[in-house]
């Protein structure tokens, strides 16, 4: 009988062990890359960059050309390269700690200046190679070393919401926020970021997804129990219906790229569910929640 | 012989930097450098060469350090509270062994200071005003002509030794404008094997400083400071003006050594054996070129438009030998060639 092999490890995944912690969405995302990668044929004009973060070591899973970048300030090393390289594709792939804390002001501006490379942004919810600090996404609740009682919106703010920030911007070509949560929600990041490659190809400007990631190590799962409040949290969370456009059934934010619509239609409040906590209304946005 | 022009010292500094091959420049805005970012606003896009002017100081050395790391020749400038907003991304260069060109035309400090010309970022400079042990090749041009030839030179250094190197001028050699010559030397090429250009019939490069715990580490930081000690051995620039019968050796650079050739001058019309060592890279600092003209010296004098900095490396370099005096004015004050006159006079 002549065995046919029906699936193989994509070839841009180096052979190499990872050092992510048993449940990390790292591994799950650095294979849907290269699988990217590989079907679109881009390995050999690929450039990647990776902060510092618990993915700096990138290049010791990726064969492709890649590059560190100090933290926060992908956005810009992506820039020189992206401007220096017109041919290139070229990707930064970033942790929520990085894109939108000390790294804020470079995505920012990279996204309004339109720079030519897909954003990867890795959103777990805290800081995880450090050790599990609050991060700017960390959920209203949600303990880390550095908010043990839980983060409290009175004095650290709300998580940041990246995708709804940066669609205020009329540079981007594409923002999207998936999830790695289950077969379908990662067969959905798998198409939505091999649709921001695409983009980028095309020459469309700065195609942006938020891939919502789990940590189980520092969301602390409690032994005997499957999931911890934090997940829990994350889980709804990731579940939620696109935050911003209400028509939208997608499962995910996509108020640019996907339905050809620029701006999301005017929103509606539907206020219920308890997900208040985890993206609070504000004024000017309001939440449509499942 | 290169055609003759006249332009103030950041614009030549721009000039020099696209004849040197410059293919990328990012750059934020801050006084007394604008002219040379206006400057390259108007001429790498004629050149179809890269400008961005970047949302901030970091994100401009970081742009610089994806240029670099694409294989490109690229710079940035800025004036001193700038270039201390840079210094994660130069310790990142000299970490990653990326070349580029980071231009510092110095202003008055600390803090917000003042755009009055200055020379009290030379520990900045030369002591590594990043974290960690690296070196950065720093040439201290003192006029306009050597901004120019300086800017143009600066990429083959830093393409031969893949590290960063600065040019350290200041507000004054920046803002003045003297007629200078084009330069027209012939530009090396370097191979560039490590450079990310898309991994076309190879695996991936990396550029990264991330080498886990020692050993790895460590034997990339005795290799660096291997490079330093070949760079120690080639590559000091420096000048002197009528040294060879002096009594009283002057050491200054940039802006101060100007001053300190004219007070050399009077000095010697009054009969006093005075004469100038001029530092051109500040790193690697001429130390063996000093204490090998100690013998008829009966005293060194360090002027410099700071607290005193550069008199720290010359005392080094003395080590004891003979009496080393100190002037300098700080704060953005200029001082004038008749104080230095004055003070050679006073110790002589």
């Amino acid at each position: 009988m002549v065995m046919t092999p029906v699936y193989k490890k994509p070839k841009t995944l180096r052979d190499a062990s990872m050092h992510f912690c048993p449940g990390c969405g790292h591994g799950i995302l650095h294979k849907l890359l290269a699988e990217i990668i590989d079907e679109l044929g881009i390995r050999e004009r690929t450039i990647g960059v990776a902060p510092v973060g618990c993915s700096v070591v990138l290049y010791d899973y990726l064969d492709l050309d890649i590059s560190e970048s100090a933290h926060g300030r992908a956005p810009a090393v992506a820039t020189g390269i992206s401007r220096c390289l017109p041919g290139a594709v070229v990707f930064a792939y970033q942790g929520d700690g990085d894109l939108a804390s000390i790294g804020t002001a470079e995505v920012i501006h990279a996204a309004n200046r339109g720079e030519h490379y897909v954003t990867v942004f890795v959103n777990n919810t805290i800081y995880g190679m450090t050790g599990g600090q609050m991060a700017p996404t960390t959920m209203v609740g949600q303990a880390s070393t550095t908010c043990p009682g839980g983060r409290d919106p009175e004095t650290m703010g709300n998580p940041m919401r990246m995708c709804e920030m940066l669609s205020a911007l009329d540079s981007p070509s594409l923002i999207a926020r998936v999830k790695l949560d289950g077969p379908a929600g990662i067969r959905k990041t798998r198409a939505t970021i091999k649709q921001a490659f695409e983009y980028q190809m095309a020459g469309k400007k700065f195609p942006f997804v938020e891939v919502l990631s789990p940590c189980p190590t520092h969301w602390k799962p409690r032994p005997g129990k499957r999931w911890s409040a934090s997940a829990r949290k994350w889980r709804r969370f990731s579940r939620s219906r696109c935050s911003v456009n209400s028509a939208c059934r997608t499962g995910i934010f996509c108020c640019r790229g996907f339905d050809g619509s620029r701006l999301p239609r005017p929103l509606r409040s539907r206020m219920k569910g308890n997900l208040t906590n985890v993206i609070p209304a504000k004024a000017g946005i309001q939440e449509v929640l499942a | 012989m290169g055609k003759r022009v006249l332009m103030n010292g950041n614009e030549a500094l721009g000039e020099g930097a696209i004849r040197g091959g410059c293919d990328c420049y990012f750059g934020y805005p801050i006084t007394p450098q604008n002219e040379l970012t206006a400057y390259m606003a108007v001429n790498m896009p004629q050149r179809e060469k890269v400008f961005v002017q970047a949302e901030s100081e970091v994100a401009a050395i970081n742009m610089v350090y994806g240029g670099a790391a694409a294989g490109k020749r690229a710079m940035t400038s800025s004036s001193s509270p700038g270039i201390s907003l840079k210094q994660e991304g130069i310790s990142y260069m000299a970490g990653a062994q990326l070349p580029g060109l980071i231009v510092n035309v110095q202003r008055a400090g600390p803090g917000l200071g003042d755009i009055q010309p200055s020379q009290a970022d030379y520990f900045q400079a030369v002591k590594g005003g990043g974290h960690g042990d690296y070196r950065l090749l720093v040439l201290a041009p003192a006029s306009v002509q050597e901004t120019h030839d300086f800017a143009a030179q600066s990429f083959d250094l830093a393409d031969k030794y893949r590290m960063p190197v600065m040019i350290l001028t200041d507000g004054r050699l920046g803002q003045m404008m003297e007629p200078f010559e084009l330069w027209e030397g012939k530009i090396e090429t370097f191979d560039k094997p490590w450079a990310l250009i898309g991994a076309k019939g190879r695996s991936g490069n990396a550029i990264h400083s991330y080498w886990g715990q020692a050993p790895g580490l460590e034997i990339v930081n005795l290799a660096l400071q291997e490079k330093y000690r070949l760079i120690e051995k080639e590559e000091v620039r420096f000048d002197t003006y009528k040294l060879d019968d002096a009594e009283l050796m002057l050491v200054a650079y940039g802006t101060s050594a100007r001053l300190c050739r004219e007070a050399v001058d009077l000095a010697c019309a009054d009969g006093i054996k005075a004469g100038l060592l001029r530092p051109i890279t500040l790193w690697p600092f001429p130390s063996r070129e000093i204490s090998a003209r100690l013998a008829r010296m009966k005293k060194v004098l360090t002027v410099e438009m700071s607290a005193g900095q550069m008199v720290e490396d010359v005392r080094l370099a003395v080590n004891g030998a003979v009496p080393v005096e100190f002037y300098g004015r700080l704060g953005g004050a200029v001082m004038t060639v008749r104080e230095i006159y004055e003070k050679i006079k006073a110790i002589a």
